[in-house]
């Protein structure tokens, strides 16, 4: 008990900046803001109560976690920068609350409202435009997580800066910025996802009032999930069949005031409420909205584009790929949350793996930390490798599109459609490989793990919508498989085709010989990233290749396009895959030269093969029966694998370091930087609701009952 | 929404047109199909029987389930258990019986006090007559409430390491239990934190000093009179978890807690008064009965939580519809979609795959539990290796297949109300209870490498590791696609790499001991390997006891035609998903890789057709999915929405969007990008 004790008078502590001062006593040159005395206080601190267990793998790393996590801040300016932005919110007491998984639903939406109007006011106080330092303040402040706000911040703003007139946007834009009109964006109805062209939802104009007239018509046409609607926002951007003279001129965005501004009520002729309890996304009111011959003004109509003039003429907009950007855009945050998910989950499940024991692996011998276990290793290692690769695909994918899109509206966005058509795979292949990652650490961590306070269920339902939210993962994976069929129909036709799709070019040259693809003499050399990117490519090659002639030879035979495009689509999927699985291996390679420190180079080069050796393992079939690897050659990669566990074992623990999640930010006490796990389960569970009296009242209410009358 | 009373027919009901017209046409006789499931009419009729008692009284009610806080779920749980208690009294069903089993069924398991069963099973397992005699009549009455606490903080799956202690005091005739340290509590053991009053403790036995392993003691935790802790006892509930918030798994510290000697349970050994310590009898018996609670949570649990799942995605994707699939047509419903398919179908193939396997299994052990009564313990190595094998494999593939019907459903699968995440949230806890998957199927593993040794050298081995004995074909020998449906060309591509996968696992550890590793570090080399084994292994005995279930169906023309098909797709899909294994040392060519991914694609077209009147068989109640996507009538959406309308959200708290004072704005609007950045999920 007494080790119990002593750990309460410590718990208060900023444990992060104990850290920054651990992580002092091997790397001097730190920021200014690390070195007062308090820290060093801290750490002192740090020393007699971290857990012996993590500290030993501390101390044996290959390589200084500190300059790895530079890199995946890109530079050591930027790490400290983080850090400030962090600190801002960490030592302000009014972000301080209670631990959420106590709380209600309820409750939880009140915390997050609370901290998100806050924020809001504190950003500008601060003077915080940057935009990753924006991200990055928000990310501390709601621990990752949703907010009701989100969609105010990131669709209603936005959506009102590229499609409103310059009238519409002195009417809403600054009542917008200052929380007086809160806004949604209301596109999904409840019948009608992914395909845009089948929603419900009418906008009728009346030129006899110059208003339209908005109506749910049916139950379908409900408007239903949009985040912040159900209780939060006063006014909806909402997306609605625009019928004008007579006709329908398909989907146009209408602002749409819901609730009276000051006392909040919902308007006469607008339903609207919260959609009740989710998986996840507790603190976000996910909303339905139902309009019942609701009426606006004409100008309500965003107008930059397209228009109807008060006659109700309508005028076509002028094409623009300004929502491709916009997709891009999100899609690479989501690529981004991938990779930050799955280092989460991994930080808590390799920190815990760390310190938990169990059982025998000599006879006779202590039991020994489960991270040695094999078994464990090859469940956490491939993760650990697959959380650095989705990072650097999502690095990759924000400055591709900053690169192309420069200044937005004056770049060259010419390859903005490839861009959008190759990031909707990758937005799939990282969110599914990454919700189910999550869970593998979850279960790595046995029964614990399924306790909230190991934080990783919650890390789990937050993530797993991304897999269904902004273009449902199928669906992408065959958007991404359409234009690889593009490309190959124009390398078959003579044309060549470049970027991440340039290998296709190759296929001409094999199909005069069609029997050298199986036949070609393999020269995989399994210890060098470079020849196993080139693995891939031939991989996906050789599946795109398959799905394409699959898909001529459908077409060959029916008459609806859709339906050969349909009985191809599994062939289409997997090819999708390995294109994405193929640039994730190639970015992650890519990366390795761009590191100047050489044991940290080392250890990602390891950790690299790990990723791309692991992927054969795993899809062995695909590689052996285009001769890619030979039987011998499938062995060796297996063995190579298990080598790699043991290589990357020492280095476990300050792999995930490097990841730098502060823990108020991990929110987990299996996770916890100083590892002393135990302890504080108990301190923990003690706070639970069932607890909060000796005995529950159930027991007087039907327990007592019950006895007394058997 | 109340769930409208089930009905058995849809003549009589305003049902979805898009679900009424998938049930026109089955290939195959519904109801007999359910009553085979059911194992027999007689069945399916008590079963009826039950589920109409229970979904009639409105105690029983799950409307509210998903709005309800950890303490409201707590409460409703033991209100329903009590309820359970008295009409279970009233109607004369035991708690032993299948109408017991039913109950739980249309239940959804939510209800409190399981443990208080466990408690019981223990003691009839553990203890003497007379420890039998003094406690379960106190237990039967609900005079007494109990837990069964085993895992501690810190140590799990390895009993061995447990820490509490139970030292034996001479002078006073008593065990003085003790929790030496944090990672030492009780903790996770269900019905402890606030509901038991007593528990079995598992601890170390110490006798004058001397450890004697670990032993169970039955302790009172709570007063009988005003259920405050025993003197010396800390206990409470453990938080919030995944799921199981109706349950209150609980910890539990013991500092000097004193329990009479008589409390040691002591079937199998005892403590004298003088201190001696005297074993008798074999544990085995005891052994056997752990093994079996696997066994019947698979059947119990796992298996019909899939079928709960498929039932609910399958029903709404024949109600949902996107996009378009012919110009110009209405947009088509989603189960029409090939990705959809494929992924829907395998799973509903699994289902039945594991339903099938189950009651092999369940022979299986019957007849090792008669051959135990006579105490021939022979079979017991293999009852445990077959069960810890499938039990891993059963409880992974379920718990991801749950979750890939949630997937399935979209944007809606994320909603409660969709009953999909909480049959994966209660699911999920599957694979780390009662053994953990990995520790699991390393002592499948361990049996079968001892297994291939004795079958090598001509000895006679158990019959499920029989095939290791014959010769393994080389090649399949396949010309066509459709000859890959025949059962005897896919079980036998399993069994090939079953031995395959087994065989060179077991080559690399006799490698690494003859270059002078020794056993437990080649075991610990190995394991990565060995798990692929027991895998292995344990799908080929699915898929054989799938084709041999099939096989026995001949007077069912219909059901056995459909059965195959599933099985085919099941056999399939897995070769699909691992082809590798397949092509590793040419057993399959690559053209016959692309042969059988022609015929499992066109399974999934053919097994389409019949999806509906599938998951129908499985004859849930709409108050047992408790579903606004999955009900029989399949009215989704109207559903859903008056559902919604009576969240806690909407009913209980006013318009809540607080409005914050307007903020002072510094110079400017910001950038399209700098907004666009604050967007970060």
């Amino acid at each position: 008990m007494e080790a119990l004790e002593r750990h309460v008078t410590a718990a208060p502590l900023d444990v992060r900046a104990e850290r920054r001062g651990l992580a002092g006593r091997s790397l001097p040159a730190r920021s200014p803001a690390r070195t007062s005395a308090a820290a060093a206080a801290a750490a002192a601190a740090i020393i007699i109560t971290m857990n012996p267990d993590l500290r030993r793998e501390r101390e044996a790393a290959a390589f200084q976690s500190e300059l790895l996590t530079h890199v995946l801040d890109g530079g050591a300016e930027r790490t400290s920068r983080r850090r400030e932005i962090e600190a801002l919110v960490l030592n302000d007491p009014e972000f301080q609350h209670e631990d959420l998984n106590f709380l209600s639903r309820s409750q939880r939406y009140e915390v997050a409202i609370r901290k998100s109007a806050l924020m809001v006011m504190k950003l500008r106080e601060y003077g915080i435009a940057d935009p990753d330092e924006i991200y990055w303040f928000k990310s501390f402040i709601h621990h990752g997580r949703p907010e009701p706000l989100d969609l105010h911040l990131g669709m209603f703003l936005p959506t009102l800066l590229t499609q409103a007139t310059q009238e519409q946007q002195d009417r809403f834009f600054m009542p917008a910025w200052n929380l007086e009109i809160i806004g949604t964006y209301a596109q999904t109805e409840m019948g009608h996802g992914t395909h845009l062209r089948g929603l419900e939802t009418t906008a009728t104009y009346d030129p006899a009032t110059q208003e339209f007239i908005l109506n749910s018509p049916t139950v379908t046409s409900i408007k239903w999930w949009p985040g912040g609607l159900g209780k939060t926002s006063n006014h909806a951007i909402v997306l609605a069949q625009l019928y004008t003279q007579g006709q329908c001129k398909g989907l146009h965005a209408f602002i749409v005031p819901i609730r009276q501004l000051g006392t909040h009520e919902p308007l006469p002729g607008i339903t609207v409420g919260d959609i009740g309890p989710k998986f996840g996304y507790d603190e976000m009111d996910n909303g339905y909205l139902k309009m019942d011959n609701f009426r606006i003004p004409r100008e309500n109509m965003l107008m930059k584009y397209a228009k109807v003039e008060p006659d109700g003429t309508y005028v076509k907009p002028l094409s623009d790929k300004l929502t491709y950007g916009t997709m891009v855009f999100i899609r690479s945050i989501i690529v981004g949350d991938s990779a930050r998910s799955l280092s989460r989950a991994c930080t808590i499940a390799i920190r815990y793996s760390a310190v938990r024991h169990q059982s025998e692996l000599k006879p006779g011998e202590p039991e020994p930390q489960i991270l040695d276990y094999q078994t464990q290793q090859y469940k956490l290692f491939p993760l650990l490798a697959t959380a650095y690769a989705f990072h650097f695909v999502g690095a990759y994918m924000k400055e591709t599109y900053l690169r192309i899109t420069g200044d937005i509206s004056e770049g060259d966005l010419s390859q903005l459609p490839e861009l959008h058509a190759l990031t909707a795979g990758l937005k799939a292949f990282t969110s599914w490989i990454a919700n189910a990652g999550i869970e593998e650490c979850r279960m790595a961590c046995g029964g614990h793990g399924y306790s909230r306070c190991s934080g990783l269920p919650d890390i789990y339902v937050t993530f797993t919508p991304s897999c269904t939210y902004e273009g449902e993962n199928t669906v992408m994976m065959l958007q991404t498989a359409r234009f690889l069929v593009k490309c190959y129909a124009q390398v078959s036709s003579g044309q060549l085709v470049s970027g991440m799709v340039s290998y296709l070019n190759d296929l001409s040259g094999q199909r005069i010989q069609p029997q050298q693809v199986a036949a070609r003499p393999t020269t995989v050399h399994i210890n060098d990233p470079a020849s196993l990117v080139e693995a891939y490519k031939v991989r996906a090659s050789r599946l795109v290749e398959a799905a394409a002639k699959n898909l001529q030879g459908e077409l060959n035979r029916r008459e609806s396009k859709e339906d050969a495009w349909n009985r191809t689509s599994v062939d289409l999927v997997r090819a999708s895959e390995a294109h994405c699985h193929y640039v994730v291996v190639k970015l992650f390679t890519a990366k390795l030269s761009e590191i100047s420190d050489a044991a940290v180079r080392a250890i990602m080069t390891n950790l690299c093969l790990l990723y791309a050796l692991h992927g054969i393992s795993k899809h062995t079939g695909d590689f052996l029966q285009a001769g890619i690897l030979t039987d011998a050659q499938v062995t060796q990669v297996y063995q190579h694998v298990k080598d790699l566990l043991a290589v990357i074992r020492p280095n476990a623990v300050a792999l995930v370091d490097s990841f730098d999640f502060h823990d108020s930010h991990l929110g987990s006490v299996l996770g916890r930087y100083d590892g002393n796990i135990y302890e504080n389960m108990f301190e923990w569970a003690k706070k639970s609701p069932l607890n909060k009296t000796e005995v529950h009242e159930s027991f007087h209410k039907h327990l007592k009952p019950m006895q007394a009358k058997l | 929404m109340a769930p409208t009373r089930y009905l058995r027919s849809s003549a009589s009901r305003d049902v979805n047109p898009d679900l009424d017209i998938e049930r026109k046409t089955p290939s195959f006789d519904v109801e007999k199909l359910t009553t085979i499931l059911d194992g027999g009419a007689e069945n399916t009729r008590v079963r009826r029987a039950v589920e109409a008692v229970i979904h009639s009284d409105p105690v029983f009610s799950r409307e509210d389930k998903y709005f309800l806080s950890q303490n409201e779920s707590y409460e409703a749980a033991v209100k329903k258990a009590v309820h359970l208690k008295k009409m279970m009294h009233q109607m004369k069903w035991s708690w032993a019986g299948s109408e017991c089993k039913y109950c739980n069924r249309a239940l959804g398991g939510e209800v409190a006090f399981t443990l208080h069963n466990i408690f019981m099973e223990s003691i009839l397992a553990l203890s003497t007559d007379e420890q039998t005699a003094k406690w379960i009549p106190l237990a039967e009455n609900y005079r007494i409430l109990g837990s069964y606490a085993q895992t501690e903080l810190g140590h799990g799956t390895y009993i061995r390491g447990f820490e509490t202690t139970a030292t034996f005091n001479i002078s006073t005739q008593e065990f003085v239990l003790n929790t030496p340290k944090i990672s030492a509590m009780k903790w996770w053991p269900g019905d402890l934190g606030r509901s038991a009053t007593h528990t079995v403790v598992f601890a170390q036995l110490y006798i004058k000093g001397k450890c004697y392993g670990v032993h169970p003691f039955i302790v009172q935790i709570r007063s009988l009179h005003d259920h405050s802790p025993a003197p010396g006892v800390t206990v409470g509930d453990i938080g919030p978890k995944m799921d199981f918030n109706h349950i209150d798994n609980g910890y539990l510290l013991l500092q000097d807690v004193r329990v009479p000697r008589e409390n040691m349970l002591s079937r199998f050994c005892e403590v004298l008064a003088d201190g001696t310590y005297v074993k008798r009898g074999s544990e085995k018996i005891n052994y056997f009965n752990m093994i079996i609670i696997r066994v019947k949570m698979l059947s119990n649990e796992v298996v019909p939580t899939l079928m709960k799942a498929c039932t609910i995605a399958i029903r709404y994707s024949v109600v949902r519809r996107q996009s378009e699939l012919m110009p110009g047509d209405q947009e088509a419903k989603i189960l029409d979609y090939q990705t959809q398919q494929q992924k829907l179908l395998p799973v509903l193939a699994i289902a039945y795959a594991f339903h099938f396997m189950n009651e092999y299994m369940n022979e299986l052990f019957s007849k090792g539990y008669r051959e135990i009564k006579q105490k021939n313990f022979d079979s017991l190595p293999e009852l445990h290796a077959f069960s810890s094998g499938l039990k891993a494999i059963v409880t992974e593939h379920s718990t991801a297949g749950v979750e890939t019907c949630r997937k399935a459903c979209g944007g809606h699968g994320y909603s409660l109300l969709s009953g999909l995440p909480s049959l994966y949230t209660r699911l999920a806890a599957s694979c780390t209870y009662e053994g953990e998957n990995t520790v699991l199927l390393l002592q499948t593993a361990r049996f079968l490498v001892k297994c291939l040794g004795a079958a090598r050298s001509g000895q006679p081995v158990p019959p499920s590791v029989a095939y290791l004995s014959a010769v393994n074909s080389e090649r399949c020998l396949v010309r066509d696609k459709r000859d890959l449906l025949q059962p005897d060309v896919y079980v036998e591509a399993y069994r090939h790499v079953a031995i395959r996968v087994l065989s060179s696992a077991a080559a690399k550890l006799q490698a690494l001991v003859q270059s002078g590793a020794e056993q437990h570090e080649a075991w610990h080399q190995c394991t990565v390997q060995l798990v692929h084994a027991a895998k292995a292994h344990c799908h080929y005995h699915v898929v054989k006891s799938f084709a041999e279930a099939v096989e026995k169906l001949g007077q069912e023309a219909g059901i056995q035609r459909i059965m195959k098909h599933l099985c085919g797709l099941f056999a399939l899909h897995g070769i699909f998903s691992n082809t590798g294994d397949f092509l590793h040392d040419g057993y399959i060519s690559g053209d016959q890789v692309d042969m059988m991914t022609a015929s499992y694609l066109d399974l999934l077209a053919i097994v389409r057709k019949d999806a509906v009147p599938l998951v129908d068989a499985f004859d849930f109640t709409d108050e047992t999915l408790n579903s606004a996507l999955g009900s029989y009538d399949g009215h989704v959406y109207r559903r859903l929405y008056q559902w919604a309308r009576k969240s806690p959200s909407n009913t209980k708290v006013r318009a809540g969007g607080k409005q914050t004072s307007p903020v002072c704005i510094h110079q400017g609007k910001p950038t399209l990008l700098s907004v666009l950045w604050a967007c970060t999920m």
